[in-house]
């Protein structure tokens, strides 16, 4: 019993120092997570796409565009309401995620706003997007399209 | 015998009182007080204004009156809060399972040039089917708007193109059309299901 233990907290302490090593740029430690997109009508309206960034390495990263196959414009946006209950949606300033703190792209707030459509977003299939970052790094990930009315990743 | 009727009258006549000071509390200054923001929209009986469901049926405020409504604003070019405010009452709809066939609820957009009564047909039938969508005339729109105190202004978009910006929340009606109160955009479901259980309510209280 005490072995295993001792073991177990060895393999701990080496992966964390793993990862704790390379550093170089900021971007290699980008993570996204829970990425998924709403499906279209046809390729006329925008598209969104929705996930979380987070940086877990030790020098602050700044996102600064997208990239996808799928659309022409794709650009970050923030939708807000005011206290008036009125919503807007405009592009987004550049977004630095400091070590250790991650971005949420949801429903109402950033989102990956997917403009000119090159196909039309169908449930089932995914699209890759791509993540650019100030130290040239980019992070690509595979999005998955759920039905129109998703409410979250696990809808 | 005769003073005691008299007493119970009075105590009723009290009981009746205390009971519409809550009420008048309950509404004003109490949990049933509309949001500090914006104006009050008006009942749906003072409304004035002619739209199209998605099913080519005319329909207007009367629409809604002899059952709750509820109500809300939006495009369906927006990509991002409005499928969340529909798929989100969709969810509502779901969780008030058979009450949900009581209501009325009309989705109305802000932006009819591009959503014509078949770009609404298409989109509702993706969600709940208890959601009409209802187009028209841009006049009609803005009486629309007018009536509920709401707001809707098209953007210009550096694509060439534009986008809506518009007032969010959802209204809820009582069955007479009495504006109950609102949804705020974001709102919790915790929050959300028991104001729209409370429109449903108000019915019965006025149906007894
Ligand atoms: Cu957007």
């Amino acid at each position: 019993m005490r072995t295993f233990f001792t073991t177990g907290a060895l393999t701990a302490l080496l992966s964390s120092a793993g990862a704790l090593t390379p550093a170089l740029a900021g971007s290699e430690d980008v993570v996204v997570e829970g990425a998924w997109s709403r499906a279209s009508i046809g390729m006329n309206r925008p598209g969104a796409a929705y996930m979380t960034i987070r940086n877990t390495g030790d020098t602050p990263v700044t996102l600064i565009g997208l990239t996808t196959p799928l659309a022409m414009m794709p650009e970050i946006h923030e939708s807000k309401t005011n206290a008036d209950g009125v919503s807007s949606m405009a592009p987004a300033d550049e977004i630095t995620i400091a070590p250790g703190e991650s971005v949420s792209l949801e429903p109402g707030g950033l989102h990956a706003m997917l403009m000119q459509l090159q196909t039309p977003m169908t449930e089932g299939e995914s699209y890759p997007l791509t993540l650019l970052f100030d130290d040239g790094g980019e992070v690509t990930v595979e999005v998955p399209i759920l039905g129109i009315a998703a409410r979250g990743p696990n809808d | 015998m005769r003073r005691r009727t008299i007493l119970g009258y009075g105590a009723a006549g009290a009981g009746a009182l205390v009971f519409a000071l809550f009420v008048g509390w309950w509404q004003v200054d109490g949990p049933g007080a509309p949001e500090p923001v914006g104006q009050r929209p008006m009942a749906l009986s003072a409304m004035d204004f002619s739209l199209t469901d998605h099913e080519g049926n005319e329909v207007g405020p009367e629409t809604l009156i002899g059952r709750p409504a509820m109500v809300f604003f939006g495009f369906t070019y927006c990509p991002d809060v409005c499928p969340t405010t529909l798929s989100d009452i969709s969810g509502w709809l779901d969780d008030l399972g058979d009450e949900a066939n009581e209501m009325s609820v009309a989705f109305i957009t802000v932006d009819p040039e591009r959503d014509t009564v078949d770009a609404m047909s298409e989109y509702v039938g993706y969600f709940h089917p208890a959601i009409r969508g209802w187009t028209g005339e841009d006049e009609e729109i803005a009486k629309a708007v007018l009536g509920f105190r709401a707001s809707y202004e098209r953007v210009p978009t550096e694509s060439g193109g534009y986008t809506m910006n518009h007032t969010a929340s959802v209204f809820l009606f009582d069955a007479a059309g009495r504006f109950v109160t609102m949804i705020d955009y974001h709102e919790p479901r915790e929050f959300a299901v028991p104001k729209i259980r409370r429109a449903l309510e108000e019915e019965t209280e006025g149906a007894t």
